[in-house]
């Protein structure tokens, strides 16, 4: 009895270069490629908050890469942008989900590639070009735009009377956020259509992977929010080279100029913004869920406890985070009684968050803890999730956002749970999946080196932006000198610089480890971790089309680890039930 | 070394059913269930549906702004719909006729007749986009420009959206009757071109309504 059924034509890779690691249809290639953009946008997105960091705990520095080494507040508002929008949309998007999530989905339920290989590679490339749409408004007259990555109207929409980089600079930035949105809804769509119709035999949706569960659910928030930015940035182009009124009020008088604009509302701009800036959230953090589940089980040598909690979980987290946009703008002059009902849904999301927590560690609880560099990112994501979801149950009330609204406060809270968790998702996923996507392990004590660096870096970052918070300190400032408050906290503020530095280089372990394994990397078997589910099943390195012609047939659920009565402590998602070994 | 490159990919391939774990080591072989194809044709079914729901969250994110805007606002200034866009609506509901009367003809084997009538709906297509840019033309010749007013604006955005999805459904058609198909059935095809020749013209209706109700 043969294990393998269903014989489809084998397909063989294409030979040349160009078809191959350029121009390719395969899956797996194309996940690498979005891993490596977003390792470019990370790279560049935590230079530039280093620079900040410098500029704000040494004010007079002289900083490489501005005019005289001044950065000015325009220079410190261009780069929080820049940052703000390679992280959000170039790290967290794109690299978790269609990184990853490309070269795993399709081994993990047992298909040859994605639905639509054509347009996957159509959603690379349009997001590579977005990328370049968006690094070369940093180089154009006027420079970057300042108006962060939200691009509230009427910043972002009455053109260069706004201030510098609002010109150009800003038509760039729509245009590359809108191309991304063309891109995302075309990836969203692949990944459903694959998921959906290209399962392996037995592999029913209650014996997915949860890593499966976290992409799909992912993609389904994908291509309902991002045609709705895609809708705001088209309002806003409008507004900005047509000259209509979308989001632009009358009588606006911007640096003495009155503005030929009549009735918009920068409201609605706001609304259309957040309704897919909420779900925007958990499309960066949701991928990293399934996979935190994933290693977690692994390295615990234990079934995910509560799967079906979490499968429920994280589809009530997907669904509730279409409910919720409005607790993003309780300052703006939104009705007080709608900022209720959005608060209460705000804390609803706190239930299925906290079956979350508490199904992870009842994963942990009793297991045969083995720590390895993925398992310490993995456990450090859910102590990342409880910090940074616990200032989020503050934040959702009216009554204190109003005080903690712009403050360092949110920035604290949003870097803690959607940036540096997502990003310690990002890690264990790299330490985990290296030997199945390059044949050789990532060092281990380097490994664990990055992680306790890291992990004690981003608390030292972050925690203490919560007292500055507290303390009333604004966000975006490009300076404290000014503000006599902010002022007597500059202490705080050089500590986070320093934290901040040191944080930034010890990456560079993760890059040496990264690039160096790939090279000459010890070599890694077709199992190492003993994992039960089927990218463990495929030989290294993955052939063209996974599985060599022929698609497995399902068995059994996702974690079987420490089954009693079993010769090994993990039964294989696809192994017949007669081959499998039972203990003596 | 081409010789050595051959070898290695014979090997991959006999390796392919046996990855280590599982057992293809016993009988190799076809299990009788072969298919050309890897992808079920259902999956084109499931991808235009997906590709609807993202297409309509789009538009509803348009038409929520339309009603927003109207509402908050003192400016907003009525202006009559041109007459044709009633003809170009009789028109695209004629084609989504039309189609459906294709899909009869093939599904009856009849291929000369599915490819007179696939045809009358792309051309019923073509005309109701030249009726749109007609409107267009009419707008412009009564002062209505993009910026004149935010009715006018929300009328220009979202006709030419739908015109843009339409000109896609347009594209398909001509790809579904004339070119070759590979990995498609034509009936999957049609089924597919149809779906959304539908959407686009239920979406038209709807669109117009808001635009002759919200005035």
């Amino acid at each position: 009895m043969s294990s393998h059924a269903h014989s489809v034509h084998h397909a063989e890779a294409p030979k040349g270069f160009i078809r191959h690691y350029i121009f390719s249809l395969d899956h797996k290639i194309i996940g690498t490629q979005y891993i490596l953009l977003g390792l470019s946008a990370v790279t560049i997105g935590m230079i530039l908050s280093v620079l900040m960091r410098i500029h704000l705990g040494w004010p007079n520095a002289h900083i490489w890469g501005f005019a005289n080494g001044i950065m000015t507040p325009e220079d410190y508002l261009r780069t929080v942008t820049m940052h703000g929008t390679l992280m959000v949309f170039f790290v967290l998007t794109t690299v978790p989900q269609s990184g990853f999530g490309n070269y795993f989905l399709p081994i993990q339920i047992g298909a040859p590639d994605m639905a639509f290989p054509r347009i996957n590679m159509l959603s690379f490339w349009v997001t590579f070009l977005a990328m370049i749409v968006l690094l070369a408004a940093a180089f154009v007259p006027g420079g970057a735009p300042i108006s962060g990555w939200t691009a509230y109207a009427p910043l972002s929409s009455i053109g260069e009377i706004a201030g510098p980089g609002q010109g150009l600079g800003q038509t760039l930035w729509v245009v590359s956020i809108a191309l991304f949105c063309g891109a995302s809804l075309m990836s969203g769509l692949n990944f459903l259509a694959t998921t959906i119709d290209l399962r392996a035999k037995g592999l029913s949706l209650m014996r997915m992977p949860l890593t499966v569960w976290g992409w799909f659910i992912t993609a389904c928030l994908a291509v309902l929010a991002f045609g709705v930015l895609l809708a705001a940035c088209i309002l806003v182009l409008l507004d900005r080279l047509a000259y209509t009124s979308f989001f632009i009020p009358g009588g606006l008088s911007v640096s003495g100029q009155l503005l030929n604009h009549s009735g918009g509302s920068p409201l609605l701009y706001q609304h259309l913004f957040w309704f897919f800036g909420h779900p925007e959230v958990y499309i960066a953090i949701l991928p990293g869920m399934g996979i935190i589940s994933h290693v977690l089980s692994t390295f615990s040598r234990k079934p995910v406890f509560g799967y079906k909690a979490m499968v429920y979980s994280l589809s009530a987290i997907g669904f509730l985070s279409f409910t919720v946009w409005g607790h993003h703008m309780f300052i703006s002059g939104m009705s007080p009684y709608s900022a209720i009902a959005f608060s209460v849904l705000t804390l609803v999301i706190g239930v299925p968050s906290a079956i979350k927590t508490f199904n992870w560690l009842g994963t942990l609880w009793g297991g045969r803890i083995q720590f390895t560099a993925a398992m310490l990112f993995a456990i450090g994501f859910v102590s990342l999730f409880v910090t940074g979801g616990l200032s989020g149950i503050f934040l959702a009330q009216p009554a204190l956002d109003l005080y903690l609204h712009d403050t360092y406060y949110v920035i604290g809270h949003f870097h803690l749970i959607m940036g540096v968790a997502a990003i310690f998702a990002m890690f264990a996923a790299s330490y985990f999946w290296f030997p199945k996507m390059f044949g050789r392990h990532m060092n281990e004590t380097l490994g664990k080196i990055h992680f306790w660096c890291t992990f004690v870096g981003v608390y030292s970052i972050f925690m203490p932006m919560h007292y500055l918070g507290y303390e009333g300190d604004a966000r975006r400032y490009s300076s404290t000198e000014a503000v006599h408050y902010m002022t007597e906290m500059h202490a705080v503020y050089l500590f986070i610089s320093i934290a901040a530095i040191i944080t930034a280089t010890a990456q560079l372990f993760f890059y040496w480890n990264f690039f160096s394994s790939w090279i000459k990397g010890k070599k890694a078997d077709q199992n190492p971790w003993h994992g039960t589910t089927l990218e463990w099943s495929v030989p290294t390195p993955v052939p063209h089309d996974n599985f060599g012609g022929k698609l497995p047939i399902i068995y059994r659920g996702p974690y079987e680890y420490s089954v009693p009565g079993m010769a090994d402590d993990y039964v294989p998602q696809h192994l017949a039930p007669e081959l499998v070994a039972r203990a003596k | 070394m081409p010789q050595t490159i051959v070898t290695e990919e014979l090997e991959i391939t006999g390796r392919s059913g046996g990855a280590k774990p599982p057992s293809s080591s016993g009988g190799e072989g076809d299990d009788g269930s072969s298919g050309g194809s890897a992808l079920p044709q259902r999956v084109y079914v499931t991808g235009i549906t997906i590709g609807m729901g993202a297409i309509l969250m789009f538009f509803m994110a348009l038409v929520s702004a339309f009603i927003v805007r109207k509402g908050v606002s003192n400016d907003w200034r009525a202006f009559d719909l041109p007459r044709i866009l009633w003809l170009n609506t009789l028109i695209l509901l004629a084609s989504s006729a039309s189609i459906i009367h294709a899909r009869r003809r093939l599904a009856k084997d009849d291929r000369e007749g599915f490819h007179q009538w696939w045809a009358i709906t792309t051309v019923l297509g073509l005309f109701f986009l030249a009726g749109q840019l007609i409107a267009w033309r009419q707008m412009v010749a009564a002062g209505l420009y993009v910026a004149t007013n935010p009715s006018s604006s929300f009328f220009y955005v979202l006709t030419a959206s739908h015109g843009l999805h339409l000109l896609g459904g347009i594209f398909a058609l001509l790809y579904v009757g004339w070119l070759r198909l590979h990995k498609l059935t034509l009936s999957t095809a049609t089924e597919v071109a149809s779906l959304y020749w539908h959407f686009m013209d239920g979406l038209w209706v709807f669109l117009f309504l808001i635009l002759l109700l919200g005035r």
